[in-house]
């Protein structure tokens, strides 16, 4: 049960892309789960724990990345994060 | 022992401790630990990253007062970015299965993320890699207990070494402790340059990376007469320098007694000698080293020390100053000559890219676009006229038509002084530097419009030869001793001799022995010096005859290449001053 990737697609809605501030707030949320929790975009796979793993996706607006998470907690994790794209970070950016 | 070359911009040889400042990189004293001290060293990493996030904590709650959420959330992304777990763990590997130095792993962790961060082809986050050098600048001045050192703090006789230093820096050196200086970049007419010669200090620049083969309070030479810094010198070598050190401050104790003899050549003719000067308070040095009067008053850094637009009476008090050690004898004053760039705040702006400053906006072109600026400036000296023989000076012009608007716009000042009641000298000299190749050969149509000329070696190399004064790499093109220069000096003198106006060299080159006996051969009969140069010139006037300098001139403007010119002027230089150490 706990190996079972939960996967999901997540599409960057600010206006310039994850940049610095809007990494560290994915990387904030994160932390607060014990589940692994990585962010895709092509080719290149980031912890979303880590600010500097997620910067080096260069994802710019419009991206689509995939969201994978595995653990305990992974629909949680789930939720808060796609939540955070979908909303927390649209608004702030406007 | 090791030897490295650089620029010798300020002659002088000073021994002593070093400094070193403003590294790029910190020195890691060693990269790899003991097997055993491991733990131990995990331990200190995780302390002093402790004390690094509680000072981001800190700066984060500051920013957040002061200057709102927008602004401390640079400092909230910080701090996640130097708790980063990949980052620490990372880092902790290394000591732990290499070994490595806690400060060699945050190193090299560290800077492959900046690495990353530039190759990704974004320049968002290429810019990003300067946020992760800061950040390992943070963890390693925690973890080497290093304060950064302040120049303010020496307290001890030191030779300050670094990459750079800005012009204010080298301004605050304080002479009481520090010897000398040597800088990786930087070229001879740089500012710093300039402000070393003000300050009497040795100094070598343009040296190239040198700062990684040298820790501080090791013992270094820095030989500003032949461009030379020795770091950890032999006792041989330390001996010999000794002995030049020694014989310089003979030297210097020579000229001392020749302050007062005038300066004037074997067959009596009178070469005045001014100062060139940075500083008000510099005046007072050109007079006792027996300067006739300033030949160049830099005003630049009324403005670039300023964080606000100098006032009125800023300039008029600066230039009362000056000519409360003058009273009676000339002080040129030149008009602001900075690039836009280095202005006061508020009046700064950038260059659009692809231009180059040294081409576009700078100096006199700048005065005629910043009427505002231009006029508070003339307002002050023609106020200060009042008090002694002012002179005004424009930079940099190319153009008839630049010289005359610049002309006018002295003319409405003076009418609008007229009209407030305001007191000031009607009557002020107006002259130009010529520096600029499009001016000096068109000078005999200038020579109708002004008082005097004055060559700026500096940038008329500068502009001739097409290069950089600042970049080591091409410093062998930008040589007084250029054949087209020597023409375009002799194009000038001509053209103010027919005219029967005064020339003078305010450059670089007035100031170098080297080049006064061609100078006066040339027809100069007015140079303009660093103030500590005046009596070293004075001696070397006093030993030229006119004829033997005219002779010496004619066969240099036969000669096709600058290392034909200077050499010979060096054969001639030894044969008249054998006994300098120069």
């Amino acid at each position: 049960m706990s190996q079972m990737i939960h996967r999901r697609n997540v599409i960057v809605r600010t206006e310039h892309g994850l940049h610095l501030s809007p990494c560290s707030r994915v990387a904030q949320a994160a932390l607060k789960f014990r589940s692994q929790i990585w962010l895709t975009k092509g080719s290149v796979r980031a912890d979303a724990k880590s600010v500097l793993d997620l910067m080096t996706l260069a994802a710019g607006p419009g991206a689509e990345l995939t969201l994978e998470v595995t653990g305990d907690d992974a629909p949680e994790a789930v939720e808060a994060i796609l939540h955070l794209f979908e909303y927390d970070l649209v608004s702030a950016s406007s | 022992m090791l030897v490295k070359h650089g620029i010798a911009v300020s002659p002088g040889v000073a021994i002593g401790q070093s400094m070193v400042l403003g590294a790029e990189s910190f020195r890691i004293p060693q990269r790899f630990v003991s097997v055993s001290a491991v733990d131990a060293e995990i331990n200190r990493f995780r302390i002093c990253l402790q004390a690094v996030c509680t000072e981001i904590e800190e700066n984060e709650r500051v920013a957040r007062e002061r200057l709102g959420n927008q602004y401390a959330a640079i400092f909230t992304a910080h701090l996640m970015m130097v708790q980063d777990h990949r980052i620490v763990d990372e880092i902790e590997l290394l000591v732990r299965q290499k070994c490595f130095s806690p400060e060699f792993a945050v190193s090299r962790v560290f800077r492959q993320y900046a690495k990353k961060f530039q190759n990704l082809g974004v320049p968002y986050l290429a810019e990003r890699a300067t946020d992760i050098f800061d950040l390992e600048k943070r963890v390693l001045r925690q973890l080497l207990g290093e304060r950064r050192e302040e120049l303010r703090n020496i307290q001890a006789p030191v030779l300050i070494l670094a990459h750079n230093l800005t012009p204010s820096e080298t301004a605050s050196l304080d002479k009481a402790y520090v010897l000398g200086f040597a800088t990786e970049v930087g070229g001879t007419t740089s500012h710093t340059a300039i402000l070393a010669g003000a300050l009497e200090l040795p100094a070598v620049v343009g040296v190239g990376n040198f700062l990684s083969d040298v820790a501080g309070a090791d013992t270094v030479i820095i030989d500003g007469s032949h461009g030379a810094v020795i770091i950890d010198p032999d006792a041989e070598t330390l001996a010999r320098y000794r002995a030049v050190e020694q014989e310089h401050r003979n030297f210097s104790n020579r000229l001392e007694a020749i302050r007062t003899l005038p300066s004037v050549t074997l067959d009596g003719v009178a070469i005045s000698l001014y100062g060139n000067i940075e500083f008000p308070h510099e005046a007072a040095s050109a007079r006792q080293r027996g300067g006739e009067g300033i030949g160049l008053y830099r005003t630049e850094f009324l403005y670039l020390d300023a964080s606000a637009e100098p006032t009125e009476e800023d300039h008029y008090r600066s230039y009362c100053e000056v000519l409360k050690a003058f009273p009676d004898r000339p002080v040129v004053i030149r008009t602001l000559d900075l690039g836009a760039d280095k202005l006061p705040i508020g009046f700064r702006m950038e260059y659009p890219e692809g231009v180059n400053p040294a081409l576009s906006l700078r100096s006199i072109r700048l005065s005629l676009q910043h009427l505002d600026l231009f006029r508070t400036q003339l307002r002050a000296i023609a106020r200060a006229a009042c008090h002694g023989d002012l002179r005004i000076m424009f930079p940099l012009i190319s153009t008839l038509l630049e010289l005359r608007q610049a002309k006018m716009i002295l003319g409405d000042v003076l009418e609008d002084l007229e009209e407030q009641g305001i007191t000031y000298r009607r009557e002020i000299p107006v002259g130009m530097m010529m520096e600029v190749p499009s001016a000096a050969i068109m000078a005999e149509q200038f020579a109708r419009e002004v008082d005097f000329f004055s060559i700026g070696t500096n940038d008329l190399i500068q502009y001739t030869l097409a290069s950089d004064r600042g970049d080591p790499r091409i410093a062998n093109l930008y040589r007084a001793g250029d054949p087209a220069i020597i023409r375009l000096i002799q194009i000038v003198v001509k053209a103010g001799q027919s005219r029967g106006i005064p020339v003078s060299v305010c450059g670089q080159m007035s100031s170098d022995p080297l080049f006064v006996p061609l100078l006066v051969g040339l027809g100069l009969r007015q140079l303009s010096v660093t103030p500590h140069l005046i009596p070293e010139i004075k001696e070397l006037i006093r030993k030229l005859t006119i004829s033997k300098a005219e002779n010496l001139a004619n066969r240099v403007l036969r000669m096709e290449t600058a290392n034909d010119v200077e050499s010979f002027l060096r054969g001639e230089h030894r044969k008249l001053s054998p006994e300098s150490p120069a």
